[in-house]
């Protein structure tokens, strides 16, 4: 379908006199030169106006920052280190808890989904836990966690897992269900075992599904990290904020929302990437737009 | 008496007798589909299912498969009451059954990979069907990138790689436009004649019927029962896109079609 009419458009494409074709390709670019003119002017005013209100002394800058006070900040904690150590070695604990617990989490929570979606009698059993233990606001299990293994790292790694399971299963589970009744019956007919169904046809139905979940998932993990840092650690970028906030460092408490929002961009990057290698068998109706 | 021996030429591949399906709707009702209903498959035979839309041509053919069971009468396959999904029926859908996720020869490849056969083994017989069905070239395409007569031909490949001794098919064609529909008929003509499995073949489209089969079985409106049986006397092999200037091919169609003509007005 795609590259058929793909393939029609540029034909017609071809036979266009040339003026029109190039009138075209202006009015894109300057359209695409709008979008990125809005895209600064509004983090220029945005930033801008902060920095002024703080500077006017319309906002108190002891509580609220300026973007030149936190800016300044990142560049003593990039050059010189933080109040706890090195930020690189901040960064390095937090992402190794984030990762930890998001690959353990979404695991079981694909296993989870998948042997509770296949199973109806078990599915139908257990979904009223399920949909309990969901609706607990499970940040407050972090206390219990750090009571139980710790001011180190496993007590950030659970908190963090128990954030992906849930949404991961969620996504696992519908995915299962909607899986093709006519996929699963062609490959009944073609020869496959309940366990071939499984992993050949329902697996990689729920495929997509799983993956769009990982993409909110990863930012979770990173919440479970820094808040389990937040309630008791010994290093991480949650007791960095933590510190700036018992230091009344308003920059500081900032600088560590920018670099967790970094981390977050770069692991959404990486999934991506990972995302399109996966699922090449899909039409490119989801074509790269940004 | 059933026997488990494979059966001689022109014997009974297929038996439903005096076979009714009821079904309980959600709201608890229940609904007969099919009442009464005898159909005889023999060795090697094309049998055409015809009937109204939604009159239980799709129900007859899931009785044959097992994946529905008769509230009364007897269905036997291949010498045996029927009690799950035998590795002898191939069955071709109406909707595209294709892996999306797989290209053209791992979707050929799957069923011999189910049965345990090795990848190399595998992969030279689905070669084979993929040269045979005129897809040549685009073993690496994933069915998205096919047409839709191009996906058909996959599925053929699919279900044909499997040597089924029933082959079960539910409006297969239904969703092509007319051309490609035509030459997809004689493409499973011509696979058929080469393999002699026995085939049910499930469709609205009496001419498609006529064109494609010895015996044409013609269903009534829900419950659906046997209204007519036809056999089909046309030469083979036939070749669908001249078939229907026939003489014999017009005067069966006339035939069948002030047959159901009361039904049809009915129904309209």
């Amino acid at each position: 379908m795609t590259s058929s009419s793909q393939a029609l458009d540029a034909g017609v494409a071809a036979k266009l006199p040339d003026d029109v074709e190039q009138a075209a390709a202006r009015a894109l670019r300057r359209y695409r030169g709008k979008v990125r003119f809005w895209r600064v002017a509004i983090i220029v005013v945005v930033l801008g106006a902060w920095e002024i209100a703080g500077r006017t002394g319309a906002i108190d800058p002891f509580f609220f920052a300026m973007p030149s006070s936190i800016a300044a900040k990142l560049r003593v904690w990039l050059t010189v280190g933080t109040p706890i150590g090195s930020i690189y070695a901040q960064v390095w604990v937090t992402l190794q808890e984030s990762i930890l617990g998001f690959v353990i989490g979404s695991v079981l929570g694909v296993i989870a989904g998948i042997v509770l979606g296949r199973n109806r009698t078990l599915s139908d059993v257990l979904t009223i836990y399920v949909r309990i233990a969901n609706s607990v606001p499970r940040v407050v299990l972090g206390s219990i966690f750090v009571i139980a293994f710790g001011l180190g790292m496993a007590s950030k790694v659970a908190l963090a897992v128990v954030m992906v399971f849930f949404i991961v299963f969620a996504n696992a589970f519908q995915g299962v269900r909607e899986a093709d009744r006519a996929l699963i019956s062609n490959a009944r007919f073609l020869g496959a075992s309940p366990l071939q169904v499984t992993t050949s046809v329902v697996i990689p139905s729920a495929m997509s599904w799983i993956l769009a979940s990982l993409h909110i998932s990863f930012s979770f993990a990173l919440v479970g990290a820094v808040v389990g840092e937040f309630l008791g650690s010994r290093q991480g970028i949650g007791l960095l904020i933590a510190t700036a906030q018992g230091l009344f460092d308003a920059p500081g408490v900032f600088a560590a929302m920018i670099v967790l929002g970094a981390i977050a961009l770069g692991a959404d990057a990486v999934l991506t990437a990972a995302e399109r290698r996966l699922l090449v068998w899909r039409p490119a109706a989801t074509a790269d737009r940004w | 008496m059933p026997s488990t021996e494979p059966a001689p030429a022109g014997a009974p591949i297929i038996e439903l007798r005096r076979v009714s399906r009821q079904f309980v709707t959600p709201d608890g009702r229940s609904l007969l589909a099919l009442r009464d209903f005898d159909l005889t498959v023999r060795r090697g035979q094309f049998v055409a299912i015809v009937g109204p839309t939604g009159c239980g041509k799709s129900t007859t053919l899931n009785l044959i498969t097992g994946l529905a069971r008769p509230t009364t009468g007897e269905v036997e396959v291949l010498g045996r009451p029927v009690d799950r999904i035998d590795p002898r029926v191939g069955f071709v859908f109406q909707s595209d059954a294709l892996f999306p996720w797989r290209n053209v020869l791992d979707n050929v490849t799957a069923g011999p990979r189910f049965r345990g056969r090795t990848r190399s083994d595998a992969e030279a017989a689905a070669r084979d069907w993929i040269e045979r069905v005129g897809l040549a070239g685009f073993e690496h395409h994933y069915p998205h990138q096919l047409s839709g007569g191009m996906r058909k031909r996959c599925a053929l490949a699919q279900t044909f790689i499997n040597g089924p001794e029933v082959l079960l098919m539910d409006e297969p064609f239904s969703a092509l436009d007319v051309q490609t529909r035509v030459v997809m008929q004689d493409e499973l003509l011509r696979l058929w004649e080469s393999t002699g499995a026995s085939v049910v073949f499930v469709t609205h489209d009496i001419e498609e019927a006529i064109g494609l089969a010895d015996r044409v079985y013609v269903l009534t409106a829900r419950p659906a029962t046997v209204k007519a049986v036809y056999d089909i006397d046309l030469p083979r092999p036939r070749v669908l896109s001249e078939i229907r200037y026939d003489e014999r091919f017009v005067a069966i169609s006339r035939v069948i079609w002030n047959d159901l003509r009361r039904d049809a007005i009915a129904l309209a």
